[in-house]
């Protein structure tokens, strides 16, 4: 079912149109989500704006998506490692599943998620392509 | 006068031939190729649209410009595909951008020219002093409807601009002027999916009149020559309309050739005359001067003059050239072209 609110993803903006995530005051370490707490046991953490830059870790194709995407099938899929350190889940798009490899190097663009309906708001965010 | 500060480009990686729409519309493939003086036209990818190219192409003109994004003044897009019959499309591409919210933004619509008018609008309020940097974009994903003679140069891409201070400029804004007239020879009416034109009529009375006389207008007032340009760019509906304007005036296939985008990749509409500054953009060297002369059906032109300054060489290397764009591309079927354009899903 397509959200007919905006809200929610008005909410995500930050982190779905700039990719922002959060970086670990003591060790560093780089995440997209936000986390509680840091497995170094730190409970603070600054915002980074990630490069849009990686490398994919692990990737896979979708045949029957949600209804949002069901007109953008088949379409890939991968867990990207960002070159921060942190590691992001996005769909890759202008690429077929078989040009796809683990460590294919990838960068962050801007697309359209999914329309809610024909009068809903059209959702905007981050994908990725491969670097070309 | 102000000038252009940094530029970018963004054209979607999908291609369709000539051939293949022909074959479906049961269409002379050679005619038309030879008729519109093009043999393919760009595709947007089914995730998309004006907004999209318009980021795209407008992160290559921060990367060029090396601002504080926070400084950037104005956003304003022109284009006749907005993804909103109501919401700007200025206001996503903003956010987008991470440049604050202390900015005016509106989106623009003039057919093929409202890209250019937006170089003008910024020009005039970097030259007032009432902002420091404006964006200026053109970027369409022009529809066509099938069968229609526009379905073999209807494309997709846009270019993006940062105006600013002229001591800033990679290139500077030396001249600009428009010609305008209520001429009607296209348009697409509210709710229409598809726009409509006056066949021949888009021609003489509408885009040579207007194309001829802002370019008059401008080398009047700038007292130039053709013969003092490096380059010269003039609107491309398709790949014969701006070849017969430059041997009107006397602009040799050197002069023209730079900016002429529309044979590899068809008309992009608000994006079409400045993706041809954008590439020459790519390619000039310091003390060229550039010509451009857009053209937007309804019906006006904006000519402006350039010169190429010393940050261009610099500027030239920090992000794609409207070339790599061009280079990437994939072939797609007619289907496919359907199920891109949102043909089939509706």
């Amino acid at each position: 079912m397509f959200r007919e609110s905006p809200i929610i993803r008005w909410r995500n903006y930050s982190d779905r149109y700039k990719l922002r995530g959060y970086k670990c005051t003591k060790c560093s370490a780089t995440y997209f989500e936000y986390k509680g707490m840091c497995p170094c046991g730190n409970l603070d953490f600054t915002e980074i704006d990630f490069s849009g830059r990686g490398k994919i870790a692990a990737f896979t194709q979708i045949h029957g998506g949600p209804e949002a995407f069901e007109n953008k099938t088949p379409y890939c899929v991968a867990v990207i490692d960002l070159v921060e350190g942190a590691r992001i889940e996005a769909q890759v798009m202008d690429c077929k599943y078989e040009d796809l490899k683990i460590g294919t190097e990838v960068e962050a663009v801007f697309r359209k998620f999914y329309s809610s309906g024909e009068k809903g708001v059209i959702h905007y965010g981050t994908k990725f392509v491969p670097k070309f | 006068m102000a000038g252009i500060v940094g530029w970018g480009s963004y054209i979607p990686k999908y291609r369709i031939k000539a051939e293949t729409i022909a074959e479906v519309q049961n269409a002379d493939a050679a005619a038309i190729k030879a008729g519109l003086g093009l043999t393919e036209k760009s595709v947007p990818g089914k995730d998309e649209d004006t907004a999209t190219i318009s980021v795209h192409a407008a992160r290559d003109a921060l990367a060029r410009a090396g601002i504080d994004r926070k400084q950037i003044g104005s956003v304003y897009v022109g284009s006749e595909s907005h993804p909103y019959a109501v919401k700007p499309t200025a206001s996503i591409v903003g956010e987008a951008l991470d440049i604050g919210n202390a900015y005016m933004a509106v989106d623009t619509e003039f057919a093929c020219k409202a890209g250019s008018a937006t170089i003008q609008i910024n020009a005039g309020l970097v030259d007032s002093g009432m902002i420091k940097y404006g964006l200026s974009i053109g970027a369409d994903t022009s529809q066509a409807e099938p069968g229609n003679a526009l379905e073999y140069s209807a494309a997709a891409g846009g270019a993006a601009f940062i105006v600013g201070p002229n001591s800033e400029s990679v290139a500077t804004l030396d001249y600009t002027c428009s010609f305008t007239s209520d001429t009607p020879d296209f348009w697409r009416r509210a709710m229409q999916a598809y726009p409509s034109h006056a066949g021949r009529f888009t021609g003489e009375p509408a885009y040579f009149k207007h194309v001829s006389s802002a370019t008059d207008m401008i080398l009047k007032k700038s007292g130039a020559k053709i013969t003092d340009f490096k380059y010269v760019v003039f609107h491309m509906p398709n790949g014969k309309f701006p070849l017969r304007m430059a041997k009107q005036f006397g602009a040799t296939k050197e002069q023209i050739e730079a900016g002429l985008v529309v044979t590899k990749i068809g008309n992009t509409y608000s994006g079409s005359s400045i993706l041809g500054l954008a590439s020459v953009l790519d390619v000039a060297k310091p003390g060229d001067k550039i010509l451009v002369t857009s053209y937007g059906s309804g019906s006006g032109s904006d000519a402006f003059i350039f010169t190429a300054t010393k940050k261009i060489t610099e500027a030239q290397k920090k992000a794609r050239k409207v070339n790599d764009y061009i280079a990437r591309k994939e072939y797609i079927t007619y289907p496919q072209y359907l199920k891109h354009m949102e043909g089939i899903h509706q």
